[in-house]
């Protein structure tokens, strides 16, 4: 995990995509315990609130709940809702993104999708 | 809640006005920034706070009780500074035991913990140990008492990066177990920019600028882009500067007006802590006063 104060990304998002990252890849598996506020606190030098901001974020979109005197604890079904997530905003960012550059440069729809093509070629 | 407010305070030290009515108030369990540029009365707050110095006019209270010539409220409140107040003839361990007899109170297993993590001896007299040395047992001392104010001015003075590095830890690690108010004079910027959950900027003798660490981070822009284009943009905003290279304009600006679309051409990035307290304590051309 890296964090950048410098990334116009705020610091309690960044936090709250690492962690989302950690449980689509599997490093955090579901029903098991992520890594305690404190940790993440005094291993990246961020304030704790900072890092609460973050995992709150989380808690809100139900991928980890906390669990009484445990700590906090990825929700079941967790990775499977990520995927979805991910796949609908790569249809709404990645792929809208995709087409305006392509438009930018003069490519044609036939030609992106034939550039598409090769692509899964490969 | 527990705070520690200052009103309205000036302090002079000759016919020099430093600082020229500050107001500010720490609250608990929050982490400040406290930002200026060299000579703009930082440690002279710090060290009004501490009872070290007297005000010329204003107030400073904890909880609502001045804090001058207050025992009981001094003993709530440490100050970390540059100087070497122990005899320099004593030795490390006697520091901590004279600390301890001070504040009524100091965080043994802390203490040890810091003293093996930094390499500390502490049987080695101050007058031997190297500056670095100097700032670690000064720290370890900081970190150590039971006051819920921790005044810090310049704390890692003389540190290399690795124990700079160590010091950040242990600070969020002890902030965490518990919570207390540290306020943080650095130049070094950049290194404290994620620690610190609040931001406080002097100049001229007033706080020119009090606000939540991370919304400030959200609020420093730089839109580069064509000139004409990116003035057009930022046209009803305040810009703090601009810098051209040719055609391309880079303008830094706390106002972006984000609820227009960007232009295409022009980027926008963001500013980090250090870039926003230069372009925000800037002088005007020819106004430096030397």
């Amino acid at each position: 995990m890296h964090f950048d104060a410098e990334s116009l990304t705020p610091l309690y998002q960044q936090i709250a995509d690492a962690f989302a990252d950690g449980i689509l890849s599997g490093a955090f598996a579901e029903e098991t315990q992520i890594p305690s506020t404190t940790q993440v606190a005094r291993e990246y030098q961020l304030n704790p609130a900072t890092v609460l901001k973050g995992m709150n974020i989380l808690v809100d979109n139900g991928l980890i709940e906390k669990r009484r005197g445990l700590g906090m604890f990825v929700t079941p079904g967790a990775q499977a809702q990520l995927v979805r997530q991910s796949k609908d905003l790569f249809y709404s960012e990645q792929v809208t993104a995709l087409v305006t550059q392509a438009r930018a440069l003069h490519i044609s729809k036939t030609e992106l999708l034939t550039a598409i093509e090769k692509g899964y070629a490969k | 809640m527990t705070e520690l407010k200052v009103t309205n305070v000036a302090k002079h030290f000759g016919r020099k006005n430093v600082l020229n009515g500050i107001n500010v108030t720490f609250t608990d369990g929050q982490i400040y920034g406290l930002l200026g540029r060299n000579g703009v009365g930082k440690s002279t707050l710090l060290r009004l706070i501490n009872n070290r110095l007297l005000a010329d006019r204003g107030q400073i209270t904890l909880d609502g009780a001045s804090v001058v010539d207050n025992e009981a409220a001094q003993n709530r409140i440490f100050l970390m500074s540059a100087e070497m107040l122990y005899p320099a003839e004593q030795k490390v361990s006697w520091v901590f035991k004279i600390t301890k007899q001070l504040y009524g109170g100091f965080d043994d297993a802390l203490a040890a913990h810091l003293v093996s993590v930094f390499h500390v001896d502490t049987t080695s007299r101050l007058s031997r140990l190297s500056t670095g040395y100097k700032t670690l047992v000064k720290l370890i001392v900081a970190l150590c008492v039971p006051c819920d104010f921790v005044l810090l001015d310049e704390p890692v003075l003389g540190l290399d990066a690795p124990n700079r590095h160590l010091f950040y830890q242990e600070l969020m690690a002890t902030f965490t177990d518990r919570p207390r108010t540290f306020v943080i004079a650095t130049h070094l910027i950049e290194e404290i920019s994620q620690l610190v959950n609040q931001v406080v900027v002097i100049e001229r003798g007033v706080v020119t600028l009090d606000q939540d660490a991370d919304e400030l981070r959200q609020r420093g822009k730089m839109i580069t882009g064509p000139a004409a284009t990116v003035r057009d943009w930022l046209a009803d905003v305040k810009v703090l500067r601009t810098t051209a290279l040719g055609g391309m304009l880079a303008a830094y600006t706390l106002d972006a007006p984000l609820e227009k679309p960007l232009p295409a051409g022009v980027t926008m990035e963001a500013m980090n802590l250090q870039q926003l307290f230069i372009e925000l304590t800037r002088e005007e051309e020819g106004s430096h006063e030397s």
